[in-house]
């Protein structure tokens, strides 16, 4: 494994399907009474969020107490970081309190990176979202949550060869389309981004996808649609002439979602805008599995924290007490 | 007045000749030269130039003293070779009355190692609403011929008409930031492949282009005279190449960083990469080596954008855009034109020396090497090669993108009107 998570790009086939084997002896954890693990005993795991995010901070920090980590959380607002304080200060300050990982969360795209390249400090980073850079554990969720459904909970070493995933929606300020372009085709898979133009960066041509504007045409072959979140601001600057015709063109609703196959599975990555992006009847059928992705969020957090900060053996029968321990 | 003999230099890279300066004045030029009680200087191997002229410099002061003077830009212009610099407008306050140019001329002439003329703003604080005052300048004791609001695009159509057409009554030209504002909002590096990638916002190479183009036709239509500043991409040398084609009087200029850097280093987020306008492809960097080559491009400059340490020493968003580049130009410019045979030392002396001086109106700078001439000079020696060690620049910022970089040149000697300001590669 790696020593950092900054980018789903920077994962080998072997890796990504190391972290969904692990992440799915994480989920087994999960199903106990007592959903907690020792590996992370006595290592202290800094939450560092320039930029709010309930839920990915809560889904990092549910991760790190699953491990029995210590969990500081150090949010930038009304904090030192509002008074001017810059990264590197940060993050040199958080080195000399003994932090062993630091969760990033940033709005500038690269910040993560920085942070793990110019020698600010020592402890393994985990991107937890850059900019519309990359947010490689949601890519990762996403994967775990599309080979647990395509593929089967025994799917173990089992990659996403050939199965068929579309994107649609704001690709151009999605950091979790980056990322999952990055990770899908890592792991076999064949993606197509569906988005008007104006929502699709220069120089997608030369990415590892299909592009297509017609979703109703992409549905018919698609194992998974993930619906990515438009933002209603997007509309004020051009990037679409109204949510009406928006919705229209690239919303999922029920008619539309009956052209997938029966197999098929809508995913979001949260928060949803309902009625624009996605109906309420898609939203909820079970064909929907955004409330899984959440959970499979933590679990997938888990196996990442345990292989980066050592584990390299199975995480949950390293886990298991020994004899002399019982006694 | 002291003399000095420049003993076996080639003079713009051609004929080995001795040249003999006489206080401010070159006295002669030629074999076998007496030297008398002249200080001798042993120039064997090197290569003589006209002083170099910087049309683009940012010093900083006033306000940013602490990421550059006058003095300290001075002194590092000297060790690049420079003679004669021209000061950007955009300091704290902004060069926008005579009052604060005449302040920056003044301090220039005080440093003793680089003349310096302030180029004023085009408009009021670079706001881009109201006509500075554009002839107070001009006939201040600074003389301002050069103006320009960059850092900013003068970007309403009808301002930047009416600055070309006033500048005319003397003999002024306009310096264009070609940088469509709307069309860049949000953008941090070139937009383009790599832009997708990394997920910071693009530049694209039309919001500059756009400008150009319309900065053209509108010089065309007044009958004045337009420099664009730091062309980037290669759309911008066509549209410069049509202008010229058509008689339009357009010059343009063409920074180092430009000429060898492109949009593939950004990939490390290293700020120090980060500039406006941005690095651009393999592409544009080609065609505007052929477009300097061939006069397309008039000039280099070096758009020498001094920044201290903690505003690049941070992630790439937060950071300040721009590079120092007057120590380093030369050897840039000797690696991207010379070793690739796309430009001999002549051609290196009238782009960045003659033609600058000709824009900018730089009195007695870029002058022939021949007798009778001010005594501005630089010594290169061309064989030296080395890493750029920025420890060792006068400049009071070291955001150089060379650093560890081997490049070719060393400027060993500068003569300000005849008197040393560099000797042996330290400054006098």
């Amino acid at each position: 494994m790696m020593r950092h998570l900054i980018s789903a790009a920077d994962l080998t086939r072997d890796d990504a399907v190391l972290i969904l084997d692990t992440t799915e002896e994480m989920a087994r954890v999960s199903d106990r009474p007592i959903k907690k693990l020792p590996a992370l005993r006595g290592r202290t795991i800094c939450n560092l969020f320039f930029e709010d995010s309930t839920r990915t901070r809560i889904s990092f920090e549910a991760a790190e107490k699953r491990l029995s980590a210590d969990v500081i959380n150090f949010a930038a607002k009304g904090s030192s970081v509002s008074k001017g304080e810059s990264l590197k200060d940060t993050a040199q300050t958080l080195e000399a309190m003994g932090v062993d990982a630091v969760v990033i969360r940033h709005s500038a795209s690269g910040a993560p990176y920085r942070l793990a390249t110019s020698g600010w400090i020592d402890a393994p980073v985990i991107n937890a979202g850059d900019g519309t850079h990359q947010h490689p554990t949601q890519a990762l969720l996403d994967a775990f949550t599309m080979r647990r459904r395509l593929v089967g909970e025994d799917a173990l070493g089992q990659d996403l060869t050939g199965k068929r995933i579309t994107l649609v929606g704001d690709v151009l300020h999605s950091r979790v389309a980056r990322s999952n372009v990055d990770l899908l085709h890592t792991l076999g898979a064949d993606v197509t981004l569906v988005a008007p133009p104006t929502l699709l960066p220069v120089g997608v041509e030369h990415w590892t996808c299909d592009v297509s504007y017609d979703l109703d045409a992409v549905l018919l072959k698609s194992d998974a649609v993930m619906m990515l979140r438009v933002q209603r601001e997007r509309m004020n600057a051009a990037f679409f002439p109204t949510e009406r015709e928006y919705s229209r063109r690239y919303g999922l609703d029920g008619e539309r979602m009956a052209k997938m196959p029966e197999h098929g599975i809508v995913m979001h990555p949260g928060p949803m805008v309902r009625g624009m992006e996605i109906t309420a009847e898609v939203a909820d059928s079970d064909r929907c599995t955004v409330v899984e992705q959440v959970a499979n969020g933590v679990h997938t957090r888990m196996a990442v924290l345990y292989l980066l900060l050592g584990g390299n053996e199975p995480a949950v029968s390293h886990a298991r007490p020994t004899d002399s321990e019982n006694k | 007045m002291s003399t000095i003999l420049i003993r076996g230099a080639k003079v713009l890279g051609g004929d080995v000749q001795d040249v003999l300066i006489d206080g401010e004045t070159i006295a002669a030029v030629g074999t076998g030269l007496d030297a008398g009680d002249a200080t001798v200087v042993d120039a064997e191997g090197q290569i003589l130039l006209p002083g170099l002229v910087d049309l683009h410099t940012h010093l900083r002061e006033p306000g940013r003293e602490d990421s550059e003077t006058v003095l300290t830009g001075t002194r590092a212009a000297a060790r690049g070779g420079y003679t004669s610099v021209f000061a950007m407008a955009n300091t704290f306050p902004v060069a926008d009355t005579a009052g604060v140019v005449e302040q920056v001329w003044r301090l220039g002439r005080e440093s003793g190692y680089c003349d310096v003329q302030p180029i004023g703003a085009v408009t009021v604080g670079l706001e881009g609403k109201q006509l500075a005052e554009l002839g107070a300048m001009h006939d201040s004791a600074a003389g301002v011929t050069v103006f320009s609001d960059d850092g900013k695009c003068v970007h309403d159509a009808v301002i930047m008409r009416r600055a070309l057409e006033y500048v005319k009554a003397f003999g002024g030209v306009v310096a264009q930031h070609a940088q469509e504002p709307r069309l860049t909002e949000g953008a941090q590096m070139n937009e383009g492949v790599v832009s997708a990638e990394l997920g910071l916002g693009g530049w694209p190479a039309v919001a500059e282009e756009s400008i150009i183009a319309r900065d053209v036709l509108l010089a065309e239509h007044v009958g004045s005279r337009v420099h664009i500043c730091h062309l980037s991409t290669a759309g911008s040398v066509e549209i410069v190449r049509w202008a010229k084609s058509r008689g339009i009087d357009v010059t343009a200029e063409v920074t180092p960083h430009h000429l060898l850097l492109t949009d593939e280093l950004v990939r490390s987020y290293n700020p120090v990469y980060k500039v406006n306008p941005p690095l651009r492809t393999e592409k544009d960097v080609m065609a505007l080596r052929e477009a300097l080559a061939d006069g397309t491009i008039d000039i280099v400059a070096t758009d020498h954008a001094p920044h201290p340490h903690e505003d690049k020493d941070c992630e790439w968003a937060a950071a300040a855009m721009g590079m120092v580049g007057l120590e380093t130009a030369l050897s840039v410019v000797q690696h991207t034109m010379v070793e690739t045979g796309l430009l001999d030392w002549a051609g290196v002396a009238d782009r960045m020396a003659h033609k600058p001086a000709e824009i900018g109106r730089a009195q007695g700078h870029g002058r022939p090497v021949s007798a009778g001439e001010p005594a501005n000079l630089t010594l290169v020696d061309p064989a030296y090669r080395g890493e750029v060690n920025p420890a060792g620049f006068a400049s009071r910022s070291r955001n150089t993108p060379y650093e560890g970089r081997e490049l070719p040149g060393r400027v060993t000697h500068t003569f300000l009107r005849g008197r040393a300001t560099l000797v042996d590669g330290k400054l006098a």
